[in-house]
This record gives C-alpha cells, structure tokens and sequence, in this order.
C-alpha cells in the first residue's frame, strides 16, 4: 500500500549532513558497519551462508546439479544466480512478478563472480559438451537495511567457498543426502567484492542505510578482485539519474584498495 | 527475535523488584486465572483464564487485564495526531501515505485557510511531511484534517520512524519521556500515533543526539524506569 518513498524533508536533511560530513549512526562517509557471517545456515544446500551487515541480512544458497552445456561454451559449467526481494525483509517490497531491483541483484552478483575468474569453469565438466555441473547462487534477503547488494555478493563468494559437491553414482545419479569432501574447482587467491558507492550532492558515501539509500541521487557498483597484487576491475553497474564527474570516479579509485583490504581482513576471521 | 525475547525476559527479571504487576508474555501464554478477571487489549478469555494474543508487556489495571504489545502495526483512530507524507494531489484534496493499511486523504476544505484548486501544490506538494489529526476511519479509508493546534505542513528537520506500539513509550507518563528529550537536547519533537517523529532542532548534533536517545528508548521498552536509564545516557554522552 504505502509507496515508502523519502519525504522532502529527510532528503534535505541528510544532503545537509552528509556535506558536512556527518551521519545518523555517527559513522564516516566511507566508514562500513560490521560484518557478521555465519556459515551452513541450511542443510538442503551444497554451501551456505548468513551476512549481516548492520541490520541488514541476506542469506545465500548454493545448489549443484548437473546439466546440458551451453552450445557456445561445450567445455565450460554453467553459473546461475538467482534472487528475490522478499516482502519479509522490508515494506518496500511486494510479492508478485520480479521488478527492476530484484532482477538487477541477481545479475550484479552474477556478473562480478563470473568476471573475477573466482570459479574455474573448465574443472565443471563431466563429460564434454554432454554433461556438465551448473553452479546455482540463490539469494535471499532477510532484512534489507541498504547496501543489499554487497552484503549479497559477499554472501555469495563466502558460500562459494563453503560448497562442496554431493555423491554421485555411476549412473550420474545424484544422491543430495551424502555430501563428498571434495570443494568447488575456486581460485585460492581471488575472491572478488562487490563495492557500491552512492553520491548524495556533492558527496560520496559507502555503506548507506536503507534511508540514506533513498535519499542518494545515483549509485555505482563495481565489482572489484585482487590477482597477482593487482586490484581488477570486474563489473560496473551505474543507476540513478544523477552524473558522476571524472573526479568521482577517480576518488573512488582511490578509495577502493583501501576498502578493499579493510573488508578482506574482516571477512578472513569468518572463514573457518 | 528469539533473541530479543530472552532478552526482554532478563531485563525483565533484573527489574522485576522495581515493579512486579507488569509481565512480559507470549502469546497463548496465562496470565492470570480466575472469574474475576476481564479480558482487556490484546488478550482474552479462555475458560478460566486469561490469555495473552500478542508478544508484550501484561499488566493488571484493577480487574482488568491489558496488554501493551512489543511489536504492532498502527491502527488509526479518531483524533489521533500522525505524521504522513503527501504521496499524491488529486482534485479534491492530498492523499497522504501514514503507514497504515488503508489510504488517507485529506480534502483541500479541511486545510486552515482557503487554498485554491489550481494551486494545491504551493501549499502541500508531493513529499511534504504534514502533522494531521484522522477526522474519520470508515470502510473506504481514512479522512484527515490540519484545523487544529499544532497541525500542519512540518518545516526543516527531519522525520524517521519507529514501531508504532512503542509510541507511549517514546512519549512516557504524561509526556515525561518526550519532555526529557527536548529538555536535554534543545530539540521541537514531534511524535505521530503511527510511529513516524518529527524532530527540529537547533544544530544536527542535537538533533542526531535526540534520534538516538528516542531510538534507545523505542529499543528497551521492556525495562522499567527507563527514563532514568535515558536520563543516565544523557550524562554519559553529555
């Protein structure tokens, strides 16, 4: 019912507060709130994992199953991600056919995990251009208190990590209930991080709050992975009407090795 | 949630000597037995005893047995003050979004002065924040008025929103909660039924400082004497 738009008078405000550099949660401009990650939250998927960024909270899946390859790619798994905005994690979503930001998600995640080189597509093959394993990424947001889309990303590679391939008989069957040991064909050293950065004026933020997302006139999102030392750009998505400047983007050029290693940090003494 | 009731139950037990008639209950739990009592807000009879439907605090007022719940949706009433944002201009007056499950409006006549139909939106455009009074809840929505004292298109500040049931929390025994507030931070607070609050005050520092302070309280409805928990606050991050 409610159309749960910004009113004037906050977005005032918060274009206000942020130029001079303050927050309601006394946080920095490029401060992130804390990472929380929790793994094996459901026991039907091949690997799991809870983020909690702030309030907010996704929950990421990982199914395996086996599959036609593509015709373009015979010698190559196939990657899928899939998600929904579910009513439960805020008002502002509503059940019913998937609208502009439930699409953009999935892809978002899709394309900053493909593009990194993070899984090696070519270890999925069971029998070339007949039978190949399809990695399926399915997210689910639990509370959205903004910046849904990296807390869903990190969700997505912490899960990666954690998957392990289920039995398989000789006939090809599957047998979901039995679990190998044997993990998913990952790079050890690249695991990419999707960073959003939000102007509101003049001024760049990270890590909004669901408020501070609504009040922003555009956002980017780049899909960032380190391999050989170096900081690789993956995916670029912009939204919003407002323009960025050469300068914004430079800025944020800057400030992404930082943030980079800052996150990795923190996200290393979740993994088990 | 699991968490935030054991939580709400320690809080409970710690403050439990302060004032012993109120109870923290989940729904189907007893809260007490006998004929003697009625079933008052958000319980009810069955058999013998009385029964909690929602999550809250019970609490015993003479016979009757009334529960203020923890979490809950707004349900408008006659003659109560909320805040809403104007979400749409229509021929016959504003329609206003208030967070609750039917439509509001507010028709151009009942706004303070003449305003004239060809220019509704110098008056109250798309996204401005009033403070109203609901004139009627009928089938079809509900009717809003600005004649009153302290009604109106709301100026600076800002607005955000808690959950409505904790209202009289945030406001406290007779304003106390609200007036300490304003008292310590300079600030002009507002607080609608519906769980939106308006807050105006003379730097961001005090106006952040206010959110928070109404934020904690909105948070720990469950421990008695909060306001001298906030008035601790207030000292703590003077």
């Amino acid at each position: 019912m409610s159309s749960m738009e910004i009113s004037n008078l906050t977005k005032e405000k918060l274009k206000n507060m942020i130029a001079e550099g303050k927050r309601f949660d006394s946080r920095g401009l490029l401060d992130l709130r804390d990472v929380e990650i929790s793994y094996g939250v459901s026991k039907k998927a091949e690997g799991s994992a809870r983020v909690k960024i702030g309030k907010t909270e996704v929950v990421v899946g990982v199914k395996l199953q086996t599959g036609e390859p593509y015709p373009d790619s015979p010698d190559k798994g196939n990657l899928m991600a899939s998600g929904d905005l579910l009513p439960l994690a805020s008002p502002r979503f509503e059940s019913g056919p998937p609208g502009f930001n439930a699409i953009e998600l999935p892809r978002l995640i899709d394309r900053a995990i493909r593009a990194s080189g993070m899984i090696d597509f070519s270890k999925l093959v069971i029998k070339k251009g007949e039978l190949v394993w399809t990695v399926i990424i399915d997210i689910y947001p639990i509370n959205d208190d903004g910046n849904l889309i990296d807390a869903a990303s990190m969700g997505a590679v912490a899960a990666l990590k954690q998957t392990v391939f289920p039995e398989t008989d000789k006939d090809g069957k599957i047998n979901y209930e039995k679990r190998t040991s044997k993990k998913l064909p990952l790079s050890k050293e690249i695991s990419p991080i999707s960073f959003s950065f939000f102007k509101l004026g003049d001024s760049i933020i990270l890590d909004p709050t669901r408020e501070e997302e609504e009040a922003c006139d555009a956002r980017i999102t780049f899909g960032i992975s380190k391999w050989n030392g170096q900081y690789m750009l993956n995916s670029c998505q912009k939204k919003g009407e407002a323009p960025l400047t050469q300068e914004d983007v430079a800025k944020m050029m800057d400030i992404i090795p930082k943030k980079f290693e800052e996150l990795i940090k923190k996200l290393e003494t979740f993994i088990s | 949630m699991k968490n935030e009731i054991n939580e709400a139950h320690e809080a409970f037990e710690e403050n439990s000597s302060s004032d012993s008639k109120r109870k923290i209950v989940v729904p189907g739990e007893v809260i007490v037995k006998g004929e003697d009592y009625l079933p008052g807000e958000g319980t009810r009879r069955e058999g013998e005893s009385i029964v909690a439907s929602k999550f809250g605090l019970a609490e015993e007022a003479g016979r009757v047995v009334k529960l203020i719940p923890i979490f809950g949706a707004f349900i408008p009433r006659r003659n109560n003050v909320i805040i809403g944002r104007v979400s749409d201009i229509t021929h016959a007056g504003w329609l206003v979004d208030i967070d609750s499950a039917s439509s509001s409006f507010l028709p151009i006549e009942e706004s303070p002065r003449f305003i004239n139909r060809n220019e509704m939106d110098q008056y109250l455009a798309v996204g401005d924040v009033i403070s109203a009074k609901i004139w009627t809840v009928k089938g079809k929505g509900i009717d809003l008025t600005l004649k009153g004292k302290g009604l109106g298109k709301l100026e600076n500040g800002f607005i955000f929103r808690i959950i409505p049931s904790r209202v009289p929390r945030v406001i406290g025994r007779e304003g106390s909660m609200v007036n300490l507030i304003k008292e310590r931070t300079g600030c002009n607070i507002t607080v609608g039924q519906n769980g939106w609050i308006w807050v105006k005050g003379p730097s961001i520092e005090a106006e952040i400082k206010a959110r928070k302070a109404i934020e904690l309280v909105a948070d720990k409805v469950y421990i008695m004497g909060l306001t001298e928990k906030v008035e601790e606050w207030f000292q703590e991050n003077e």
